[in-house]
């Protein structure tokens, strides 16, 4: 049993799981499906600065961010207890690309070359960390969703605008990895 | 202390997926806790099922891997069922109260700010509750990742109502 949990679990395991998250937080409390809200209740909480977008009652939200914290609280238990003895497979064009820009650790989640706090005082890993993560906290923002609210919850619910989203979400993902990656990684 | 616009609005905050029905119930703070135990099953997922991966987001938009898709698809297949069945249903909350669904309404938003959520997404390898997990898990740099995008929210947030919607 230990030993299948411990394997990494196929692609429908997690979507069903993911999928039933949708039903458990709706019945729980008639809670919907959201992560990236949760950086607006944290700026509201702690910087509203005057800016009406931020002057609401955080608090009534706070599901949400006891949410995120199990979040948190899950990759502990499940980095701790529960890992794969085994290395992560990557697809073997990634690693030969990958390796044309120096990354050749695959052990991680994340590729540790690339974010670390070493990397942060290189331009590749400044652009990599605080250019990455300003863009998905205001694109997300901007969207109004990411992939839970918009993707699942909003496909979920058979809400178009939510599919105008997700496609730009992939749209904008492939042209990132396929056009603009590629120079970022060669800084 | 407060003087205006204490709430946003109803469209403003059912775009966000806000909760637009607030309970009439008042529940005691640590109830929240049921919310994180959700949180800790999704954490749990996002690890073994490496989803928090950096390289299986790459395979995804390299389409050298169904991974990712099949997660999300499959996610979205269950969900649409569930929520189908609460609406046939018309299932109640734990506590008896309605569940209640709002229309999401189309605004310029979704396209230009869904395609900067896809430059990041790419980059950083993490939508916003991977980045958690991968913080979990033992990658403490992530904490600057975090930190950059509750920065850019509060940018959007400053500009907002500059910028096309």
């Amino acid at each position: 049993m230990i030993e299948t949990i411990t394997q990494p679990w196929p692609w429908y395991v997690a979507g069903i799981i993911i999928g039933l998250i949708v039903p458990t937080l709706l019945i729980l409390g008639n809670k919907h499906f959201g992560i990236s809200s949760n950086l607006r209740h944290i700026c509201a909480a702690c910087f509203p600065s005057n800016i009406s977008f931020f002057n609401y009652d955080w608090k009534k939200e706070s599901w949400n961010l006891f949410f995120i914290g199990g979040i948190l609280v899950g990759g502990v238990i499940s980095t701790l207890y529960l890992s794969s003895p085994n290395p992560v497979i990557i697809h073997p064009d990634l690693a030969k690309d990958l390796s044309q820009y120096g990354i050749t650790d695959f052990s991680g989640m994340v590729p540790v070359q690339l974010f670390s706090f070493e990397s942060l005082f290189t331009l590749r890993g400044l652009i990599m960390m605080v250019g990455g993560g300003c863009l998905v906290g205001f694109g997300t923002r901007y969207a109004g969703g990411c992939t839970s609210g918009h993707a699942i919850m909003g496909l979920s619910d058979l809400q178009w605008p939510s599919l105008v989203a997700t496609i730009c979400f992939m749209i904008g993902g492939f042209l990132m990895t396929n056009l603009i990656l590629p120079y970022i990684l060669a800084l | 202390m407060k003087t205006k616009q204490v709430e946003t609005d109803f469209e403003v905050r059912s775009l966000d997926s806000m909760c637009v029905n607030e309970s009439e119930l008042v529940h005691p703070w640590w109830h929240n806790f049921k919310y994180a135990a959700v949180g800790v099953i999704f954490g749990i997922v996002f690890i073994k099922a490496e989803i928090i991966s950096w390289f299986r987001i790459q395979e995804m938009f390299k389409l050298q891997s169904f991974h990712m898709y099949g997660v999300i698809g499959t996610a979205v297949v269950v969900g649409a069922i569930s929520v189908f069945l609460i609406k046939k249903l018309q299932v109640k909350t734990v506590h008896g109260e309605e569940i209640t669904f709002t229309d999401k309404k189309f605004n310029q938003g979704q396209i230009y700010g869904g395609m900067i959520f896809g430059l990041g997404w790419a980059i950083t390898g993490a939508c916003p509750g991977p980045l958690f997990a991968q913080l979990g898990s033992g990658t403490l740099a992530i904490i600057v990742v975090i930190a950059s995008a509750i920065a850019g929210t509060w940018v959007y947030g400053k500009f907002r109502d500059q910028l096309p919607h």
